[in-house]
């Protein structure tokens, strides 16, 4: 086994350890490369199959593309696929590009709140009808008790010191402090009523490990990663207002795997066309403890 | 595709031995941190008034550079020509031993530090211990601040010495102890000049030279059953048992067998997704398995061969623990272990000795395992489980224990026990010296109601008849009402529905619902009725289970279509045509209704 082999046997242990512990669990899918893998991984791990629900939080000010990208494989893998917004924020252009809040406010807003509502159950989820292909409100208003997110512990420092299986209290609080123990591949999967945990199977991954794998396992991943011919390609997705491409000419998988291990960006940080990121320090704790992946 | 290998290495060690020090120059001189970073740090310190220190690297976490202390693993990554590592940083803090426990579990090899001016300090030793029951066998020892006591060989030579004495009594023979100021740089990542006495190798090559755990394809197959699916989506009809295999190797057509329940099958094919087809699988995998003969399995239990060494199944263990739960492991509280894909109820029945893990001393009069104790205890779980010593093979022979929600200890262990006076019989025996009985007597009771008082349960161990055992359970309940007899149908949804909040732990474990049935049984039998309850799939430790709960009244079982135990054998078998007709009649020739013919 090399590496990658590892890697996944490990993902899909804790993917099938989530599905078998937790009855109403859900796959944050942002369409970006990392949940995009995630999203593969859970069908290595069901042969085939995407028995969990992928839900997007959609702020509106998604590139066009992801969009359609998320809409076209959710149709083709047959996947359970809803989406959830902070629909209040919004009608009230209480947004960062609408110039009325600054970057972090904005992001809390459109990501944060709208995530923990939809996780809840509280703010309406609106699911894909796979006759249409278009999107009507979920009936299902259960909470979700346990959510599969694809953060990696390289992103940057908060990250790498959550658990495979981490536990949010009532008010969706980290307590980065008190974590449990998790090891021999046990993981944390009794919890007090009210709380839900966070699985994280990607945590070992790096950003060239996710590369090398959708290289090696052929998984589409949206062309915005590509250069288009004009020198320019986005190394991670978010919303067109705070994310900005950076100068690259990779057209293709195997041009960034070369990049990140030899090239340019071998030593400059993924998140580094965030915008948000710097507005809080460099850290990405504060959204972090409020729920922000 | 060029990949290259990965390694995870855990840093551990006392409170301020130096352990961010050593990771942050490891990273700085090795050139792997991002552009700037470095620099960012620098400036963080000036803003901040603060001396610059390599540490400050590490400590990503707001709160934690406040305190000074790292408090939890971190993970960071630094590559060689070699290979590419995963350094895991655990805290030296006695408080974060449970996160020292999870960083460490996921290395291949250590790096122990203890700072030279200090000496050896209780977390050394701690941790060398816990290291020794994690099975972290690659242990190099790392003796920092160099630079505080002048290079003094004599000094570090007497560390060394002593430490390796303690190692000793724990079996950790260290692969090697290098002096190293991680402040000045000494020894990290080339030899020192102002160490010129040490002629070994500098921390990186240390590392390069450690060896990736060999796979142990060699040892006999265990895969614990994670689950079985049948996703019929797309006219999927395959019915996948899925695991991760721990050791060993599965091969199609390899007769295998299922423990506890002994259930045999043999292996059909070898399932997976955007792979070509296979016939094997091997250790470390997370395979999936189709069956050429269907059995009725339920995740948690241990597939193995039948031509290779068999686990042992007992219900009762020896084993070494540490436990980092909030509260104390305490006798008679019933816990939850995790062993492979197995979540039983378990119970501590006796603790033989309590070691205390930095000094070796034995301390025998406590009567419960204290936070950040070592022990060695004898457990009990609720029904029999499969499992391997230790020595054996260690993937099997390791468990965790769930106290409330939580992780709070783990262990390995060290032997099998075999004790008659168990738990159950314990409890049941004190319950009857305790039972009040009434003015009026079992024999009054079944003259009067014209029947006695019996426990009948109706199983069936054939796919797809979860229905038809309640159904026929609820007919018979129908028929002896009819014919004037006190019977008493009890379906285990009411049971839940009524004894259970959903809030108790136990409430979706199937071991805890037959507990409950078997006690509500001795009420509904020393009433003189009869009680009838369908319970899927029954298989023989249930059946036990219940016969001694429902003592010293008795318990008659019947099954519809394919038999669910390995042993145990049904009063009798019946299909849906005859049930009532069978039931009846063994009913009279038991003679439960001997009075109304």
């Amino acid at each position: 086994m090399n590496h990658l082999d590892k890697l996944e046997a490990q993902s899909v242990n804790i993917l099938r350890e989530a599905y078998r512990e937790f009855k109403n669990i859900c796959m944050l899918w942002s369409v970006g490369k990392d949940s995009t893998v995630l999203l593969w991984l859970a069908r290595k791990a069901f042969f085939g199959h995407v028995p969990i629900p992928l839900v997007h939080i959609d702020t509106h000010f998604k590139l066009p593309e992801m969009i359609k990208y998320r809409d076209d494989l959710a149709l083709k893998w047959k996947l359970t696929m809803i989406y959830g917004e902070n629909t209040e924020a919004l009608k009230n252009k209480m947004t960062f590009p609408d110039g009325n809040i600054d970057r972090i406010k904005c992001c809390k807003s459109l990501k944060s709140e709208a995530l923990k509502h939809t996780l809840s159950g509280e703010w309406p989820r609106y699911k894909m009808d796979h006759e249409t292909g278009e999107y009507i409100q979920d009936d299902n208003k259960e909470k979700y008790t346990g959510v599969i997110v694809g953060v990696r512990a390289d992103e940057e420092g908060s990250r790498s010191k959550e658990r495979y299986f981490s536990p949010r209290d009532k008010e969706n609080d980290w307590d980065v402090s008190d974590q449990p123990p998790e090891f021999w591949n046990q993981y944390k999967t009794d919890f007090a009523p009210g709380t839900h945990v966070r699985i994280h199977p990607l945590l070992d991954w790096t950003e060239l490990n996710i590369w090398e794998y959708i290289e090696r396992e052929n998984i589409p991943i949206t062309d915005l990663y590509f250069d288009q011919g004009n020198g320019k390609r986005y190394r991670s997705l978010g919303c067109y207002p705070c994310t900005t491409p950076v100068d690259s000419t990779s057209k293709n998988v195997s041009e960034i795997v070369e990049e990140l291990k030899s090239g340019k960006f071998s030593k400059i940080a993924e998140r580094s066309g965030r915008a948000q990121d710097k507005d809080d320090g460099g850290g990405l704790e504060t959204l972090r403890r409020d729920g922000y992946m | 595709m060029n990949l290259k290998e990965q390694m995870n290495i855990v840093i551990v060690g006392h409170v301020d031995h130096g352990k961010s020090t050593v990771i942050g120059r490891l990273l700085a001189d090795t050139g792997s941190l991002p552009d700037g970073k470095l620099e960012s740090v620098k400036e963080y310190c000036r803003n901040n008034s603060r001396p610059f220190e390599y540490a400050f690297l590490l400590d990503a976490l707001k709160d934690e550079q406040a305190q000074g202390i790292t408090i939890d693993t971190a993970r960071c990554f630094f590559k060689t020509n070699k290979r590419d590592y995963i350094i895991i940083d655990a805290p030296g803090h006695i408080e974060f031993l449970k996160n020292m426990v999870t960083g460490a579990s996921r290395a291949e090899a250590a790096l122990l530090v203890i700072d030279a001016k200090e000496g050896i300090r209780e977390n050394s030793k701690r941790h060398g211990h816990i290291l020794s029951m994690l099975g972290v066998k690659q242990v190099v020892v790392l003796v920092n601040k160099m630079d505080l006591i002048d290079y003094d060989q004599e000094k570090f030579q007497k560390i060394t010495s002593e430490f390796s004495e303690f190692l000793s009594k724990i079996h950790i023979k260290p692969i090697n102890y290098i002096p190293i100021s991680a402040f000045n740089g000494d020894n990290i990542v080339s030899s020192s000049k102002n160490i010129p006495w040490y002629k070994g190798m500098d921390v990186l090559r240390q590392l390069d030279s450690l060896k990736n755990k060999k796979k142990n394809y060699g040892q006999p197959l265990r895969l614990p059953v994670q689950d079985i699916y049948k996703f019929t989506a797309n006219g999927d009809d395959r019915r996948i048992v899925v695991g991760t295999i721990l050791s060993g190797k599965i091969k199609v057509g390899d007769e295998v067998v299922f423990l506890p329940s002994y259930k045999k099958s043999t292996v059909k094919s070898i399932e997976g997704f955007n792979v070509p087809k296979r016939d094997t699988a091997y250790a470390e995998e997370a395979t999936g398995i189709t069956l050429s003969k269907q059995i009725y399995i339920n995740p948690g239990e241990l597939l193995v061969k039948a031509n290779e060494k068999l686990p042992e199944v007992s219900s009762c263990f020896r084993a070494n623990i540490f436990w980092v739960g909030k509260a104390p492991l305490v006798k008679d509280k019933q816990y939850k272990l995790k062993i492979g894909s197995t979540k039983i109820p378990v119970k501590l029945l006796e603790i033989i000795n309590i070691i205390d893990a930095a000094e070796l001393n034995i301390d025998s009069y406590k009567d419960q395992v204290e936070r950040h104790d070592v022990a060695e205890c004898i457990f009990e779980t609720g029904k029999p489980i499969a499992f391997d010593i230790i020595s054996d093979i260690e993937q099997t022979g390791r468990f965790v224990i769930v106290d409330n929600y939580d992780i709070s200890g783990g262990g390995i262990i060290i032997g099998s026990e075999s004790r008659h006076d168990n738990s159950l019989l314990k409890h049941v025996n004190e319950r009857e010296y305790l039972w009040s009985n009434s003015l009026v007597s079992q024999d009054e009771k079944s003259a009067k109601y014209g029947h006695k008082s019996k426990l009948i349960i109706i199983t069936s161990g054939s796919e797809g008849k979860e229905k038809s055992v309640e159904n026929i359970a609820k007919q018979i309940e129908r028929k002896l009402f009819d014919l004037n007899f006190k019977a008493y149908y009890l379906g285990i949804s009411s049971l839940l529905a009524g004894l259970v909040s959903e809030d108790s732990i136990g409430y979706r474990d199937r071991l805890e619902h037959i507990r409950q049935l078997g006690e509500v049984a001795r009420l509904f039998t020393d009433s003189g009725q009869i009680l009838i309850s369908p319970i899927y799939n029954l298989d023989d430790y249930e059946v036990d289970k219940l016969k001694v709960l429902n003592q010293p009244n008795e318990i008659l079982v019947f099954n519809l279509g394919e038999t669910p135990f390995n042993n145990f054998k049904p009063i009798a078998n019946f299909n849906e045509g005859n049930a009532l007709d069978i039931v009846l009649e063994v009913l009279k020739g038991q003679e439960v209704i001997e009075y109304y013919l």
